[in-house]
């Protein structure tokens, strides 16, 4: 008898157990996660092929420079670095909140699950405001044979090569009152909106110094699809870990697991939140690193 | 038969680690790829005029820096690392359709921009950065 235990014991496929040793649920998690690496996959893929395929691409260190109360100081990456520390930080809080799990302490579930859930609300917070920038940010930019003043939108995208002085020069005669209006008060902000609409078109213009503003032409127009679609779809995965870590925060708080005996819900959740965090490792290096 | 029966479904409970340094050990890791990374990205940022295989070199020392981190979340965070080797492997052998994928596609996308450079001129001209413009225009470096 002693014998055959030995022998069953490293043979996980003799029949009579689970011969991957997890429960059911995670098993299908890994397998669901695993599915969702290649929709994740194919979308950056497709994002690397279309940039293959580019001449040119937009800068990501001159696109993502804002940050949230500094106007118009240039900060490279900052922000991003910001939203991506604090994904790492709810990872490591739902780790912990996993860890106590394993030892059934219900106060440190509960403590670590509802971290990690600010952490989420945190982290689409940031998501929202860069989104709000990026939309309603004003840029010059010269469009066929004028200025137009655009946001970064799936149809359009501002951030081109430099367009040629003596180009703009001649755009800015075809340009528009209102444009004009625009182009002007994005960098004076002495004056208030209705004295500059009040100024002739002229006065206008020789308010604009063409070679020191450094207006671009339209950038690849897929830019802003692949953006907001990828992000988008990231974030709705981040939301919806919320939303299932915020079920587990009030199941583990009505005692639901420990009635079970087991937190094996929440390392599922868990594992759901490690992959969002795994997805934005690559969101963050395909789209802002390089 | 009977012995089939002695077996309860799971037969070999992990054990749960006492501590929780390797889950910090792993953060500050995680922190300071996280930190190289962006050194990285201001370098090519702050230098833009150096040659095109250097910011070729680090975009690719970039890349690997981001498996690595990849391979510390599933492995220490996802506890992927503690499972069974064939469960390991039923994740990790799929996933290998990616070294295909990745480099089928890139490539494609790069053949594209070549041949429209060679047989569309104009796009050519309208499209290249200028600076690159002067020399050769169908072999230059990848992805803008």
């Amino acid at each position: 008898m002693a014998t055959t235990a030995t022998i069953t014991k490293n043979n996980w496929w003799n029949g009579g157990k689970s011969p991957f040793n997890v429960e059911y649920g995670k098993l299908m998690m890994w397998y669901f996660l695993m599915s969702d690496t290649f929709t994740f996959g194919a979308f950056l893929i497709s994002y690397g092929t279309i940039r293959f395929s580019s001449n040119y691409w937009p800068n990501p260190n001159v696109v993502f420079n804002a940050f949230p109360g500094m106007g118009h100081a240039n900060l490279p990456l900052a922000f991003v670095s910001l939203m991506t520390f604090i994904l790492i930080m709810s990872s490591v809080t739902m780790v912990l909140a996993v860890h106590s799990g394993h030892h059934g302490d219900k106060r440190g579930v509960v403590k670590w699950l509802a971290w990690t859930i600010v952490g989420g609300f945190a982290f689409l917070g940031c998501q929202a405001w860069e989104w709000t920038h990026l939309i309603t940010g004003e840029h010059a930019v010269l469009v066929g044979n004028q200025l137009d003043v655009i946001g970064q939108t799936t149809h359009v995208n501002p951030w081109g090569q430099h367009a040629n002085v003596a180009v703009v020069t001649e755009a800015l005669k075809n340009t528009p009152h209102d444009i004009l209006v625009k182009v002007v008060g994005i960098h004076n902000h002495e004056l208030p909106h209705e004295q500059l609409a009040k100024m002739t078109d002229d006065q206008l213009r020789g308010m604009i110094n063409v070679a020191e503003m450094h207006i671009s032409e339209t950038g690849p127009v897929a830019f802003g699809g692949f953006f907001y679609g990828i992000t988008g779809f990231h974030g709705f995965h981040v939301f919806s870990g919320v939303i299932i870590n915020i079920v587990m925060l009030i199941m583990a708080q009505q005692n639901v697991f420990e009635r079970r005996g087991h937190y094996l819900m929440v390392e599922k959740a868990g594992l759901y939140w490690h992959f969002v965090d795994l997805v934005w490792v690559f969101v963050f290096l395909c789209f802002y690193l390089i | 038969m009977e012995h089939n029966t002695q077996f309860a479904e799971v037969t070999h409970h992990h054990e749960p680690s006492e501590g929780t340094g390797r889950i910090w050990k792993t953060f500050w890791i995680l922190l300071g790829i996280t930190i190289i990374e962006l050194a990285f990205g201001f370098t090519m940022y702050a230098f833009p005029g150096m040659p095109a295989w250097l910011h070729l070199f680090i975009k690719g020392v970039i890349c690997i820096l981001s498996l690595a981190k990849a391979f510390y979340i599933v492995s220490i965070f996802m506890h992927l690392g503690d499972e069974i080797r064939n469960l390991i492997m039923t994740i990790v052998v799929p996933l290998m359709l990616f070294v295909w994928f990745i480099g089928a596609f890139l490539w494609d996308g790069n053949s594209y921009r070549t041949m429209r450079n060679r047989y569309d001129k104009y796009k050519e001209e309208r499209t290249l950065p200028r600076h690159e413009q002067a020399g050769d225009t169908t072999q230059h470096g990848f992805g803008g």
